[in-house]
């Protein structure tokens, strides 16, 4: 649905002076607060009664079968998609009470990386990276070129990549642009998505080092959206599970675990250790069997 | 199934009632998405290398193909005139018939159309694709609103050059049908400006000018937001530049028709002397 896209529509908040745009901080300070969030697009429905907290400085990995809704819960974390039930609040405010101006300067605390890189097709490496310290106009041509070096430097990409332009570029590399990116505005917030989805393994394992990295030189607070257990193990402070609604039945909670990685394996619930195990079990001739005219 | 029990006519009912909400739904999406990105345009000016870019796309790369159809316009048209004009020996008035032509319709229309299918189509599959890709997404998170960073220059560079691109248009058909008459037909030149010059007037030269703003708009407003809308894959991208095509040269007739309304009568309310010329 067009009207669903938060980026896209006129909000108006003037309109109703009633509405709450800030949620009351639970316990110490949460950064972000989902109260019972719920995302629908049409008829299908992906995420049921979200609520969960997420601290500043947490590295927190969120995990689910492919469908399950993980992007869509990162998506709804920095405002691109608005819930269709639920509030999500950042730093106290409500996403969907913002208007377009201060929805976008709250944007700024952010970093993105896309699963796919999502970087712009007819800009060069240094003009993606570069991009959005040009459209905040508070830096000078001088200090953009050397904040891209840095950030390049920074994901161990040569200086020779800044002219290249992304279809140029190897898989690993578009990601590690795609980092530079984010990370060019010092975000306080970083989202990734599906990082190290479709690299090698030395690749998946130089993108874990390097989300480890930003966790180490910068006081970030990171959401980690993947399937790649490697990466939980290795970069994850905690872990949310979510398990697909069309699995589930209309009572039970879509967050099946959330808690330390650590217990991951020892879980009680055989869906969670079945996920940490890579097992399909009898999950084929289900399929199978729901596909039988 | 509940629905498969109801009669023919009922279901064939509700399929016009859901056609005729997606119908509005999309309408007022759009109107939304036009007043966002006129809001933006008066509000801050886009930087100059995306508007240059998209000025060098819509402007300079369309010069060929509009000037070919222009001159093309005033060909046929003076071949089609010529048979019927000689039959009554009226061959001179051809400069007036034609002239009038392609500066009163076929030049806007035409122009707008070639250019709703070569830039509207474009800009719709460039920014589908933008979309599928998550790039427009990439841009929100960087804090840059996408409608201003991506549609207002291009909706800004519509506005200014459709109507400059209708002109070339406009004088290339003029030549094209002096210049097949002079040749070809052998009409004498002098008087074949001289009724050109008495029927086709100022007015006529400023509505030719003012109708494509609103063309360069609606091709610009309607690609973009067929674009912004596009659904996943290649599909999606073929769809929406199709969709962005069709509706543009729709949109287009449909605001000729309106415009030509207008311009008749308030010409009649300017100068009723001169009405019956005019018609």
């Amino acid at each position: 649905m067009p009207l669903q896209r938060l980026s896209d529509v006129a909000s108006d908040t003037s309109a109703d002076p009633t509405r709450e745009t800030t949620m009351p901080p639970d316990g110490d300070s949460a950064l972000f607060q989902l109260e019972r969030v719920g995302m629908e697009f049409g008829p299908h429905r992906v995420l049921r009664d979200i609520t969960l907290t997420i601290r500043p400085g947490q590295t927190l990995a969120v995990i689910g079968e492919s469908g399950c809704g993980k992007t869509v819960f990162l998506k709804l974390l920095i405002g691109l998609l608005r819930p269709s039930h639920g509030r999500v609040a950042f730093d106290g405010r409500v996403l969907v009470d913002l208007d377009d101006r201060e929805l976008t300067r709250q944007r700024l605390r952010f970093g993105f990386l896309f699963q796919g890189a999502a970087l712009f097709d007819s800009l060069s490496v240094f003009d993606n990276v570069a991009l959005g310290l040009r459209e905040q106009r508070r830096f000078t041509e001088a200090e953009i070129h050397d904040r891209v070096r840095q950030r390049l430097l920074e994901v161990g990409l040569p200086w020779s990549v800044a002219s290249k332009k992304p279809a140029e570029l190897s898989g690993g590399m578009k990601k590690r642009v795609g980092l530079a990116r984010a990370l060019a505005v010092d975000p306080e917030v970083m989202l990734y998505d599906e990082p190290t989805t479709g690299l090698d393994p030395i690749m998946s394992d130089v993108i874990n080092e390097l989300i480890l990295q930003t966790r180490r030189r910068r006081p970030v607070t990171s959401v980690v959206v993947t399937h790649d257990m490697k990466t939980v193990f290795k970069v994850a402070e905690r872990v949310v599970m979510l398990y697909p609604l069309s699995r589930l039945g209309p009572d039970e909670p879509q967050i099946l675990y959330d808690g330390d990685p650590a217990r991951l394996r020892d879980c009680d619930d055989v869906r969670v250790r079945q996920f940490v195990e890579g097992e399909a079990r009898d999950r084929l001739t289900e399929m199978r069997l729901n596909n039988t005219p | 199934m509940a629905t498969a029990q109801l009669p023919v006519s009922e279901l064939g009912l509700a399929g016009v009632g859901a056609r005729l909400a997606r119908a509005l739904e999309l309408l007022g999406d759009w109107t939304i998405f036009s007043l966002r990105t006129v809001g933006w345009a008066v509000r801050r000016r886009p930087s100059r290398g995306t508007l240059t870019v998209c000025l060098h796309e819509i402007g300079v790369r369309s010069v060929g193909v509009v000037a070919l159809t222009g001159t093309f316009i005033g060909m046929v048209l003076a071949v089609q005139a010529y048979a019927q004009f000689h039959k009554l020996g009226l061959d001179t008035r051809l400069g007036a018939i034609i002239n009038l032509s392609v500066v009163r319709e076929l030049g806007p229309v035409l122009a707008a159309t070639m250019l709703a299918g070569r830039v509207g189509s474009a800009m719709a599959a460039e920014l589908a694709t933008m979309r599928i890709t998550e790039q427009i997404d990439a841009l929100a998170c960087l804090g840059i609103n996408p409608v201003h960073y991506l549609v207002v220059p291009r909706f800004l560079a519509c506005l200014v050059l459709v109507p400059l691109l209708t002109v070339l248009a406009d004088f290339m058909g003029v030549m094209g049908g002096a210049w097949l008459c002079f040749q070809v037909f052998h009409i004498e030149p002098h008087h074949y400006w001289h009724y050109s010059r008495e029927y086709v007037g100022m007015y006529d030269l400023w509505t030719s000018l003012v109708k494509p703003i609103f063309f360069g708009a609606a091709i610009a407003l309607i690609s973009c937001h067929r674009g912004f809308n596009s659904r996943a894959g290649a599909e999606g991208v073929g769809r929406a530049a199709t969709e962005a095509f069709v509706v543009s040269f729709i949109a287009i007739l449909v605001i000729d028709f309106f415009l030509a309304m207008f311009f008749t009568s308030l010409y009649h309310q300017l100068w009723p002397e001169a009405a019956v010329k005019f018609i």
